[in-house]
């Protein structure tokens, strides 16, 4: 029972970075590796917070606005530097970590003693007894739920019409007389802010905010991304939002099924190889056609 | 009214490669017109589009609407007054976002993309109406994705989508040309009515030499950056395609193709 709790907690936290990676990856089509130095952001952001006394759950609003913050500054290398999108990312990437250092103050902080999102008096005192060991559970999944509500209502907004043409059809935005840099950038900061809120989840739970936190992230979110999406294509009435999250707990449930049977030392190479089938099995790997707005994209 | 003056525009400047297609460019539209141009491959019927709009920049020269200087100003902004249609019937819808998404983006045009609700109610029954008007019965299938939908049907959408809010100019870069003959034949009808009650000024790039005389009233013909013919008014409803062909083929000749 606690191994299908622990899949789901993680599963559903890391359901959030995906969420983040699925604007960027497949609303905006754009390959952005950020996400890798925007997960920790979140965690030492929380980091130098909770250690400081402030309230866990304004933790999460910063750590949000935090990793918008990187987003945008990888929108605006790539949109007004004209660096290519996937050079953006790793430059924001390379960058964060030493952000990520000062932030947090060392490479490692400990938040064993510290209130969390998870644990603290107010929750002690509201949450029944006998809940008590789903209580982590059950905030990440509110957590999650409000992202992905927030995220589905804004995609059907004007601004999330407009965004979601970006990736589609450049080229229409440009015509509707708005600036295509502009709607990139707002994408990539609402992607990074979701994956730094990914981040600061993670890091309450684990109760240690770790720098290398981050390594492999986009793989993680790009194969739970892949899975939600390819595996649900044909349920026309689920939500692609839905779908992801989906993906995100069978990717962390493979994961930890693998990982029974090897050391610990192993659960990258099984990252990436799992990614891989993944991949292969999806048909994903096939090259997209960026320029040509009328190629079909597989939802 | 649309001024372009002096235009000079190379490519590929600063190389072997460097090739100068506009030397002292000059084309002046009135207000209302309904321009057809027409002209062999590489004698910059396109550029001219891409330079209107903005797509592309020019070594020097000016662009004018109504008088005020355009040529510093972005693509993005320029299109606040031009709708364009592309020969790629992709370019003009999104093909992920269903019929009744991509009605509500273009009616937007020109406002603020905010937070307000993607598609107003409201409007949907409009929407119906002017896809009805289209005559493809897309009016029943607004949740439908338009990438599931053909060519005609995109292009048809795409044409009522740059048209649906209030614009002066209309630019139709060979805009039926990647559609089959019934097809062409209905999107140019469709054009010519929306430019007819909208009182559009456009200026319409085809190889169709039947369309160019038989719609509009200007005709513009076009060979190495140059316009070699231009005609309005009576010469222009009285001009057959066989005139219009004999010349283009003098110019070919005359230059070896």
């Amino acid at each position: 029972m606690d191994f299908i709790i622990t899949i789901l907690e993680q599963g559903l936290i890391y359901g959030i970075l995906a969420l983040g990676v699925y604007i960027t990856y497949k609303i905006l089509d754009f390959p952005d590796l950020t996400v890798d130095g925007s997960f920790p952001l979140g965690g030492a952001v929380t980091a130098l917070l909770i250690t400081n006394g402030v309230n866990p759950y304004l933790s999460l609003l910063a750590s949000f606005g935090a990793g918008a913050l990187a987003g945008i500054c990888t929108g605006l290398i790539h949109v007004k530097g004209k660096v290519r999108d996937l050079l953006s990312g790793i430059i924001m990437m390379t960058a964060l970590w030493t952000i990520n250092l000062y932030i947090a103050g060392t490479s490692n902080v400990p938040l064993f003693s510290q209130d969390s999102i998870f644990k603290n008096d107010w929750l002690d005192g509201i949450v029944p007894e006998d809940l008590s060991g789903y209580t982590t559970l059950i905030i990440i999944l509110i957590l999650t739920v409000i992202a992905k509500v927030l995220l589905d209502l804004y995609l059907k907004t004007k601004s999330g019409y407009l965004l979601r043409a970006v990736g589609d059809n450049p080229v229409l935005v440009t015509s509707l007389a708005k600036d295509q840099g502009n709607v990139k950038i707002v994408g990539l900061a609402i992607a990074n802010g979701l994956v730094a809120l990914a981040g600061s989840a993670f890091c309450q739970e684990e109760r240690v905010f770790e720098i290398s936190m981050g390594t492999g992230a986009i793989v993680i979110g790009l194969a739970s991304v892949i899975i939600g999406t390819s595996l649900f294509r044909k349920i026309t009435i689920m939500q692609a939002t839905t779908a992801v999250l989906i993906g995100s707990v069978i990717y962390k449930a493979c994961v930890a099924v693998a990982i029974r049977n090897f050391q610990p030392q192993a659960m990258k190479l099984i990252t990436a190889v799992l990614f891989l089938v993944i991949l292969i099995i999806s048909m994903e790997r096939r090259k997209k056609v960026k320029t040509d707005a009328g190629t079909e994209r597989n939802l | 009214m649309l001024e372009l003056k002096g235009i000079y525009k190379y490519y590929n400047p600063g190389t072997v490669n460097e090739m100068c297609l506009f030397q002292n460019f000059d084309l002046k539209v009135e207000d209302g017109e309904f321009v057809s141009v027409v002209g062999s491959n590489g004698s910059g019927k396109t550029s001219m589009l891409n330079i209107i709009c903005g797509s592309i920049p020019v070594e020097a020269g000016k662009i004018y609407i109504n008088g005020t200087d355009i040529t510093k100003e972005k693509e993005f902004r320029r299109n606040r007054r031009i709708g364009r249609v592309y020969q790629n019937p992709a370019m003009g819808t999104c093909p992920s976002m269903t019929i009744l998404e991509n009605m509500s983006l273009a009616d937007n045009k020109g406002k603020v993309y905010g937070f307000g609700r993607g598609t107003s109610k409201a409007r949907i029954s409009y929407y119906r109406e002017s896809l009805s008007q289209l005559g493809l019965g897309l009016e029943d299938k607004l949740d439908i994705k338009v990438g599931s939908l053909s060519g005609g049907q995109r292009q048809a959408m795409a044409l009522l989508m740059s048209t649906m809010t209030p614009i002066e100019f209309l630019i139709l870069d060979e805009h039926t040309a990647a559609l089959d003959p019934k097809t062409a034949e209905l999107i140019m009808e469709l054009t010519d009515k929306i430019v007819k009650e909208k009182k559009l000024t456009t200026i319409m790039v085809t190889h169709n030499l039947r369309y160019a005389t038989e719609y509009g009233d200007r005709l513009l013909m076009m060979h190495q950056g140059g316009i070699v013919l231009d005609m309005k008014g009576e010469e222009k409803q009285k001009v057959s395609v066989d005139e219009i062909l004999k010349l283009f083929n003098e110019i070919s000749i005359e230059c070896g193709n």
